[in-house]
Order: C-alpha cells, then structure tokens, then sequence
C-alpha cells in the first residue's frame, strides 16, 4: 500500500519536474523579457523614457548601450521595447529596424535588410533592389522625406554595433545619426555594444552627430544581490500549477540560499565572473541532475556542477589519456 | 509599298501650276506655285513659293510647319516625284523637353521657333503638305499673343538651334514678313462653284469640310500616326510598347475618365450648330470606306498573318465603343464653327470664352503630353500611359472631328477614326518625308540618310524611378509639449531649425557676398569651407542659400540652380557624379556617362543657362587616387560658359595642402574660409538665443555647460545635447519633491558628466574579484619586466601568486583565459587572437594610472 502510494507520489514528481525543468531551462536559455530587471532600473529609465518621447514626441535620439558580455543590454532593450508597445496609442505607430553587427556585415546589406524591415519593397516595385547607391539615395530620400509630426518613428537597434564602426566610411551610421540630429523623419537609434572604447570607433564626423547619451550596464551588484538573484532564477512562479510542489522546491531554494556550502560555491563563482550566463550555466547543470527519485536540489548538486563549470580543459585532456600517450606527449613537448 | 500612290490619288491631287522652270545645274524642273485639289470637294488650294504650309507629321493636332521655299520635279527616279524643299519651324512641344527651361518663360499657345538648323533635313515630299497657315513674326519686344481668335495664326519670335533660342535677326525678320499679303490673297477659297460660298456664313462649314478632307487623305495615304501628341511623347510610345498593346489599351480606356473629362468642357459651348451639305460629305463616305479595306491589308504586311484577326477584333470592338461615344457627343456637343482650324478665315467670329477654353485645355494637354517623356517605361506605366494618352487623343479628336460627326453617320465616323488610329501603328522616323529621293542633291545625301531631326537620343531607357518613397505616416498625432521643459527640449534638439545664425554672422556674410558677386557677375568660382566638425559649417551654407533664394524671387539675384551633395551620403565617390547630374536634369546615368554629360553641360561653349550653385559637403570623401573627381569639380567653374559656383565642405584647414595634387588646390584657388570652434560665450548665446524667453535654464547652468563644451571642442551639438540631456535629469529628480522646473547647476553638471567622464574606471570598479587580481597581475607583471607587453604565461604566474596571496582559490588557466578575453572584449585590454594561448600578448588599454586608482578605491 504504502509502496503503491510513493509510487503515485514519484509519479506526480516526475510530471512536476518536468514543468520544473521546462520552466526554469527557458529561463536559463533564453533572455526573456518577463524576467525581473536586476539593478538597471535607471538605466531602464532613461532608455525607456528616451524611446517613449521618440515614440510620442516625434523627437529623435541616439543612444549607446554599453556594457560587458553577459551584462543583459539585450535584454534591457527588449524590455523597454516590450513597455513601449505594450502602450496602445504606439504600438501601431512604431517602426522597428533590427540590425546586428555580425550579420549586417556592409552597409550595402544593412541598407537591404534596412529597406525589407522597414516594408519599403512595395514602394520600389517589381524591382526591388537596385545598386547599392540606388539604394543609399532611395533610403535617404523616403526617410528625408518626413518630418517630426506626421511621421511614423523609426526605431533601429543595432546590434554589435562596433562593428558597424568598422564599415566603409562609416556611411551608415552617419546617416543614420544625421537624420536623428536633422528635421527629417523622428528616428531613435540604439546601439548595444560591449566595448567601452566605442566613441573613439567613431569618425569625428560621425561622432559629432551622436548625441553622446550612452548608457553603461556594469553588473554593479554585490554578493548579497548576486545571492538574492541564485534564489530568485531559481524560484518557482506562483502560477505554477501543482501549488503543494511549488512551495516545497522554493523552500528547499530558500534553505540552498542560506546553506554555507552553497554560498561558499557561489562566491568563488561570483569572484570568477559577474556574468548572470556563467550563473545560468551553473544552475542549468545543476537542474540536470534533478530526477523523480531525487526530486529537489542538494548543495552537493551545486558543487558539482560548479567543478564541472570550473575544469581545466587541457588538464581535463592530459588526465583522459592513457599513460603511454602521456608519456609520448610528454616527450614530443621535450 | 506599291499600294501606297494608288491609294493616294484618289484622295487628293497635286498639280503643278505654271511652266515648269529647269533649273540648269541639276537636272530637275521647278515650279513656282502648286494646287491641291482634293476629291470629292470642290475647293483646291494654290500653295505658292514663300508661304507657310503645315506638313503632315506624326502628330495630328500639330502638324510641322514650315515655309515654302521651292517646289520641283524629281524625274531622277522612273515614278516622277513631286517634292519641295522647306525650311522648318518648330513649335515649343517638339523642342527636346530637356531644352524648354532654355526658353526661361512660358511659350505663347501659338508661338513656333524658326528652326535654324542646317543639318535638318529640308526636302520634303511636295504631297506632304496639309494646306496653308498664317505665320506673323514679332518684333524682339513683342509680346506674343495669346487668347488669340484664330488658331490657324502662328507667331515667331525666335530662333531655335537645337542649343539656344535667339530673337530673330532683322533681315530674316523682313523677309518673314513679306510672304504675308501674298498669303492673304491666295488663301481665298478657289472653289467658287461650290454651292457652299454663296453666301459668306457657310464657307467656316466648307473649309472645315475640306480640313476633315485632308486630314483623311493625309491619314490614308500613309500610315501616318495621327495622335494628338507631341511627337516627342509619341516616339517614347512606339518604342516602349507594341501597337497591339497601345490598341488594347485605347480600347480599355475609351470609358475612362476622359470622356467625362470632355463632357465638362464642351457642356457650356452654346454656339449654334450650323449645318454644312450633305452631299459632298455624302461623297466623301464611300470613298471612305473603300480604302479601308484595302489598308486593313495593308496593314497586315508588318505583322504576321495570325496577328490579322485579332487585329480585326480589336478594330470591332474599337467601332462599337466609339459608336457610343458618338452618340454621347451628338447629344452634348454643340460643336464649334467656324474659327476652328480654318486658317482661311480669321474673320469668323467666335465668343472668346470658348476659345479661351480651348486654348486653355489644348495647352493643358500639351503639358500633359510633353510633361511625360522622361518617365519610366516599365510596363505598367507603359500601359497607364497610353491610357491618358488614349485620353488625350480622344478629347483631340473630339475637338476636330465635330464637324463630321454632327453630320455624317456615326458608324462612318468611328470607323474612320479607328482607322486613323490603326493607321498610327507603325512606327515611322519623325519628320521626314516617306519618300526619300535618293541622289537629288549629292550633299544633301547624308543628311537624307540620317534625319537629323530627331529627338537626342542622348536620353538613356530610365531605370524605373520609383513613386516618392516614404516612410508610412503615423496614425496618432505626434504630443505637443506640455510642459517648459518639454518646450525647452524641442527647442533644442539640434534639429530644430532656429531663425537665425547666432555668432556667424561674419562668415554668413562673406559666403553671401561670394555667391552673389559670381550670380550678379554671371561667372563661376569656389570656394572651401573647413572647420571642425559642429561649428555651423552646413547650416550656415544652407542659410545663405535660403536668404539668396529668397532674393532671386524678389529678382534682385539672377535665379540660379542650388545642388547640394555630400560624401558621406555616396557609396562611392564617382556617384557625385550621378547625384549632380539627377540633381540638375533629373537625368539618371551611370557615373561614367554622368560625368561626360556634366562636362559637356559645364565646358563646352554656348550653352546658356542659369547660373548653378553646388554645395558639395564632407569634400574629403571624394579623394580618389587620381583625384578626377576632385579636379573636375574644381576645373569646371573656371570655364567661362559653366557659370557654376562650387562651395566644398570639409573638417580639415589644410586639406586642399595635404592630400591635393597641386593642379587640384591651385584650381580651388585661394577663396578659403575656416569656422573657428565656438567660445563659450558664443555657445551661450546660441543656448539663449534658442531658449529666447523660455525660463527653463538657470543662467548658471547654460554658462557652465558652454563652458565645458568650448573647452573641449567648441561643437555647438555637444552643446544642445547637453541641455537637452539636462533637462530631462531635471525632468527626472522633479516628480520626488516639489521644486520648480529649472534646470540647476548640478543637473547640468549630471549631464556634463554622464556625456564626458570615461566609462573605464567605472568598468574596472565594476568587475569581478579575479579580473581585478588579473589587472593587477598584468601591472605587477610590468613593473618587473619594464615592458608595455606580456605575453599570457608570464601574467598567469603573477596571477598565481596574487590570488595564492589574498587567499582566492586556485585559478586554472581555462578560468584565466576567460577572464582575459572577457577583459579583451571590453577593451580594456588588447589582446591578440585566443588561437597563440599561452603565449598571446596582451597590452592595458588604459593608463596604468588609471588602472592602479580604480583598483586602490576599494
């Protein structure tokens, strides 16, 4: 009887644990807009404030976004858009052009992809694109062509945008920061980049047409915050449908929070990088290791995976070798 | 081509008057007067050496004039030929559209242009000729007239060369004039005994009939398009479509608006409707009918015989459409009497509204017509073409064929008209005779061979320009400022546009007096700007230029033409070339061809025009190797005829010394002008003169901010950005307390500092523990080799140490790595690519200084 019901139990688990995983994978993979924003909400401010008089206003801005790998600018633009569309009288009101530096890798194609976001096709034809001039003048003209109150705001996110510093003469951010700087269509332009020595890429040209606004994420929290957000990605929402099972796994996060030898673990991990992807990847492995029979987190889980994160590869690759090879490596190094 | 002359005798007949006189050096028989007699009416026409006659050309509405100067028999060929040699006239529509704006003012409705052309093929084909008009050359200041009774009166005022129009010299002027009293009295109808001129109110009627007659002798006795189309917009037609598709879309568009356009013009024309005799129409219907048959044929010989039937089909469907519209017309129509087309008659009265409307709508779809050739000819826009054409054609021959329709069976008209139509299929070269007499002239030879009078080909097949492209407007009202600041902030957004130029007044004023002098002079020159970059360089330029614009409308400058390009808006520096020459002309070439065109435009003698001013911005961007483009745009303003003034843009004062060719900086010349970057006290006064009386600054702040912009690089943008930035920290802090809404010190400061201070030191405060030990063991690392470099080994045995030391856990070098290329990434430091490993150097980025204080702070 009582084997019957652990059985059902584990079964349940195993169904919940599953959602578990699913819930929290997508969390760690993918930067999703719903997640709480951790110590950027000035910056979030202002980038929020500047697209929302971009997007009401009709005032064109330009802005950098800069900050190291990992430091959420992608994230943080993605949630301002979100806001920003999430008010009604805008979201059919705003035009959103996105553009990476690592595909966009010319200006001759970013101008195609420029036009193809921006729905111009139908205007030119059968013929969609001509030379790459044709192009640059076509863009130019349609985008000179409106003005701050009866246009439609245009919004680019350039991605990578360090690269784009590397195109030939610059033309296109030049333009693109001319026409924020001149009467022409309300444009934002928004570059996310990860090098602090950005605004010396720029031609002085080039620079002087940019509004200088630049907003820095620097992963500026401290261990304590760095705790709090291990407890908060791994947390369960409140939505979660087994209420019973919920309140179980966040208790045991709560109690893994407070445990030394996990906090112990991620020090040495803060200490290594501030990074909330090398944390992701932290817990990602550690969730690996949850199955039905063993259904909740333990701070040897963490520890585990913390060494797995934390390996040396080549002497992971030196200690896979059988001896013999070892030696033969050993004396061709000689 | 046999059944051509057959055909054409029935119709109308040329007979010479008099004895032939021989003319001893070539062999062949002059005459000094000619008759046309045309069947199935009794009127002929004496056409005598000296006066004007019209000429059968493509275009029905308009067809050549010319003036008579010989008549004469070509016996050189077995067939005898009647031919006559003319000199042309042209009127403005077939004067190439690129050409018109040479004129400077708006053509008379009747003005033509003696063609002084020697090149032009001046033997023509003697049964070519429609009949007589009445040209009136005009005195220099003359003024044309226009509103005219008559419109079978021409009027000529200038000559026109192919490259510029010229008032007519004097003894050609006496000569014009003398043919005309002579004119007079010939142009009387000679047909006495026919019923019709008895009495002096029906002879309108009679020349209108012996007008329908020619004009169907003409269209049937060659293939001869009759649109009532510039032969310009016609050429394009036969070339950019195929005659079925033309047909096909005349049929498709017989119900469109045109016909509706026609019923409003014509409602309101109430002059009685005169009847004219039946009979001679009687007799002109069958002969109407027989020919077509035998054109219907005719015809066919260009097209395959499958296409035949189709063609048949066409025509059918063709009759029945323009049936209707017959019917439409006879109902509404009160045609017109009288002064129409009749040249014999200028006596006729007519109310002078309605003359004034035709003229006014004939213009109209003139403009329409010539308005159209440098257009696209993608397929769709053929087709929508031909459509308005087709529109146009309709009110033409509406207006000309009122007379026939009022009196003659409505299935007759129509098809005679369709047959016109069908007969304009063929493509024909323009102006010139069909029959080309070989070996009349040995000189005359090569001109006969290639008809100089044709359009310039020079007009390349356009690639489709696409409707004004546009960024979709939006469908919420932009907000208005609610608030000061809000104000303030648009203000001064850099571009907002403010009235006036604060503290370039100088250089404001010396580039105006430059422009000017060369406008007023008629000459050409450059002149460079540099200064650095935000220092009002362009919108200073743009500000004359709207001041001289301005003056140009109220005449005090000459008007001239203002081109602006900038480098940084090409792909490529020889598309300057190109953005000039769609700029001037509207004309689109490659960069090649642009750039033969512009110089041909600029540097070869006579070719009078207003005066151009190019502003070509960031000029340093058009260095190439050779530096041709930079030559020529300096080399063209000092040929005298160019008459082009060049103002080039650049950052640099010594550009034209650093990277010019001397040939190139000497022909800039030494017109230089450098905007110095702005002090602080004249950003100030550009902050308050935007600001104006807007309270949103403490003066303190705009002091503090002018400032330390002036002090950095006087950019008059980094100035506003600023202020603008400013403002919304003001914006920000204000929603917690109550404070009024000025911008302070410290706000401004905020900005300042946001906008300036240098994001390293925050990075290295910011990074983790193992950065910062790894930062620190590239300094340690430094100090013991004395070098800038090292490679990764040596600072990971630093790195070591200093994490054994302060008792972090052991790093291993895959932990390192990462952490380096982490800090690579961020450029804080330089480091080579990951593929040496161990033994890739890395460099600090930053100063050691800076390093060592962002460290030391914790």
């Amino acid at each position: 009887m009582s084997s019957r019901k652990s059985k059902s139990n584990s079964l349940i688990h195993a169904e919940c644990l599953s959602q578990v995983q699913r819930i929290l994978r997508e969390r760690f993979c993918h930067q999703s807009p719903h997640s709480n924003l951790f110590g950027v909400q000035v910056q979030y401010k202002h980038l929020s404030e500047l697209l929302k008089r971009t997007a009401l206003h009709g005032e064109s801005n330009s802005v950098l976004i800069i900050g190291p790998r990992g430091s959420g600018k992608t994230m943080l633009i993605n949630h301002a858009l979100k806001e920003l569309m999430e008010i009604e009288e805008v979201s059919e009101n705003v035009l959103q052009v996105h553009l990476n530096g690592l595909l966009q890798i010319n200006d001759k194609i970013a101008l195609k992809e420029i036009t193809r976001q921006l729905n111009l096709e139908n205007v030119v034809g059968d013929k969609v694109f001509g030379s790459f001039a044709e192009n640059l003048s076509f863009l130019l003209e349609a985008l000179k062509k409106g003005d701050r109150t009866s246009s439609c705001p245009v919004i680019f996110i350039l991605d990578e945008f360090d690269l784009f510093a590397h195109h030939k003469n610059q033309t296109l951010l030049y333009n693109l920061f001319d026409i924020s700087q001149s009467a022409q269509t309300p444009v934002a332009v928004i570059g996310l980049t990860c090098r602090l020595d950005i605004l010396e890429l720029l031609e002085k040209r080039v620079k002087s047409r940019f509004s200088h606004r630049q907003i820095h994420l620097m992963n500026s929290f401290g261990f304590p915050q760095y705790v709090k957000i291990f407890k908060e990605q791994l947390s369960l929402p409140a939505e979660f449908p087994d209420k019973l099972f919920a309140e179980k796994w966040n208790e045991n996060v709560q109690y893994l929070s407070e445990d030394r030898s996990v906090q112990e673990v991620l020090q040495r991990h803060f200490n290594i990088s501030k990074n909330l992807r090398s944390l992701h990847m932290l817990l990602m492995l550690t969730l690996n290791r949850v199955t039905a029979s063993h259904p909740f987190m333990t701070a040897i889980d963490l520890m585990e995976a913390s060494q797995l994160c934390s390996m040396d590869s080549k002497a992971n690759i030196v200690h896979g070798k059988s001896p013999a090879l070892f030696f033969k490596l050993w004396f061709l190094k000689l | 081509m046999a059944h051509y002359p057959t055909r054409l005798k029935t119709r109308k007949t040329y007979s010479w008057v008099g004895r032939p006189l021989l003319d001893r050096k070539l062999h062949y028989q002059t005459y000094r007067e000619m008759c046309v007699k045309t069947e199935g009416c009794s009127t002929e026409i004496h056409i005598q050496i000296g006066q004007f006659v019209l000429i059968e050309g493509d275009d029905d509405e308009n067809p050549y004039v010319a003036k008579l100067l010989e008549l004469f028999e070509d016996d050189s060929d077995p067939p005898r030929k009647k031919r006559a040699r003319v000199q042309w006239f042209v009127r403005f529509c077939e004067v190439p559209a690129c050409k018109r704006h040479l004129l400077g003012r708006k053509p008379g409705a009747q003005e033509i242009f003696w063609y002084d052309y020697p090149a032009c093929d001046s033997n023509i084909n003697a049964e070519t000729i429609i009949g007589l008009v009445r040209v009136i050359p005009l005195a220099p200041k003359d003024v044309v007239p226009t509103n005219l009774k008559n419109e079978k009166t021409l009027f000529v005022k200038l000559s026109w060369n192919e490259k510029k129009f010229r008032p007519l010299s004097s003894e050609l002027f006496a000569e014009l004039n003398k043919p005309l009293e002579s004119a007079a009295k010939c142009q009387k109808p000679v047909g006495t005994k026919s019923k019709s001129a008895e009495s002096p109110s029906w002879t309108p009627a009679e020349h209108v009939a012996k007008r329908i007659e020619s004009r169907h002798s003409a269209s049937k006795s060659r293939q001869t398009p009759t649109h009532p189309l510039t032969p310009r917009a016609r050429k394009r037609l036969e070339l950019g479509s195929n005659p079925q598709m033309s047909q096909q879309t005349s049929c498709a568009s017989l119900d469109s608006p045109g016909r509706m356009k026609r019923k409003v013009a014509f409602s309101e024309i109430t002059s009685p409707s005169k009847r004219s005799q039946p009979d001679k129409l009687q007799t002109l219907s069958p002969a109407l009918k027989a020919p077509e048959k035998t054109r219907e044929t005719g015809l066919c010989y260009t097209e395959d015989d499958e296409a035949s039937p189709k063609r048949c089909m066409i025509l059918r469907t063709r009759i029945s459409a323009w049936k209707t519209i017959d019917i439409k017309e006879e109902r509404i129509l009160t045609p017109i009497r009288g002064g129409q087309k009749s040249s014999v008659m200028p006596s006729v009265i007519l109310k002078p509204e309605n003359i004034k409307k035709r003229d006014a709508k004939e213009t109209e779809a003139q403009n329409e017509a010539t308005s159209t050739p440098h257009r696209i000819r993608r397929k769709s826009s053929v087709l929508s073409m031909n459509r308005i054409r087709q529109q146009l054609r309709f009110l033409g021959h509406s207006k000309s064929d009122q007379e026939e329709k009022e009196i003659l069976p409505a299935a007759e008209i129509s098809e005679s008209s369709s047959d016109e139509e069908e007969a304009s299929t063929p493509p024909l070269p323009r102006r010139t005779p069909r029959t080309v007499s070989r070996n009349l002239r040995s000189s005359l030879k090569s001109s006969l061979h290639t008809p100089t009078k044709m359009p310039k080909k020079s007009l390349k097949p356009k690639t489709p320009r696409c409707a004004t492209p546009q960024i979709r407007s939006r469908s919420l009202a932009a907000q208005e400022p609610a608030s000061v600041l809000e104000e303030a902030r648009l203000r001064l957004h850099v571009s907002a546009i403010p009235e006036s130029l604060p503290c370039r007044e100088q250089e404001f004023q010396d580039i105006y007096n430059f422009v000017e002098s060369k406008l007023l002079d008629h000459t050409g020159g450059c002149m460079y700007i540099s200064g650095v970059p935000g220092t009002g360089k362009t919108a200073t330029v743009h500000e004359v230029m709207r001041c001289l614009q301005q003056a140009a409308q109220a005449n005090d400058v000459p008007p001239f033409q203002y081109i602006e390009v900038n480098g940084m808006k090409l792909t490529e520096p020889h598309q300057v070339y190109v953005q000039i020459l769609q700029k001037l002309t509207g004309q689109k070439a490659t960069a090649n061809h642009a750039a033969e065109l512009l110089a041909k435009r600029f540097c070869t003698r006579g070719s009078p025009q207003e005066t151009t001013v190019l502003l070509v911005d960031e000029l340093d961007l058009l260095w190439t190797h050779k530096q041709d483009i930079m030559y020529n745009l300096f080399d063209w303003p000092t040929h005298k005829e160019a008459r082009l003034v060049v103002l080039t843009i650049a950052n640099t004062m010594d550009l034209p010394e650093r990277i010019m060719l001397n040939r190139v900086s000497s022909r800039l010349g030494l017109t230089r002008m450098s905007f110095q970057p702005y002090t602080y006290s004249q950003l100030q006064q550009i902050l308050s003169s935007r600001l104006k009386q807007l309270k949103a600054f403490e003066d303190d702040a705009i002091q503090l901010v002018a400032r330390k912009v002036a002090a950095l690089s006087g950019d008059a943008r980094r100035c506003l950005d600023i202020c603008r930035r400013a403002t919304e920290i003001c914006e920000f802090s204000q929603q917690k307390p109550d404070s009024p809404g000025l911008v302070t010190i410290a706000h401004s400061m905020e900005a300042v500092d946001e906008m300036f201070s240098s994001s390293y030191i925050t990075a290295i405060k910011n990074s983790s523990v193992l950065e910062q030990s790894f930062l620190r063991a590239i300094l340690a690392e430094f100090r013991r080799s004395g070098l800038e470099e090292a490679t990764f080994q040596q600072i990971y045995s630093q790195h070591v140490a200093l994490c054994r030391m302060e008792g972090l856990s052991y790093p291993t070098v895959s932990e390192t790595m990462a952490v380096c290329s982490h800090l690579g990434s961020c450029r804080l430091l330089l480091v080579e690519p990951s593929r040496n490993d161990l033994l890739l150097r890395v460099r600090l980025n930053v100063s050691q200084d800076d390093v060592l204080y962002a460290l030391k702070e914790e």
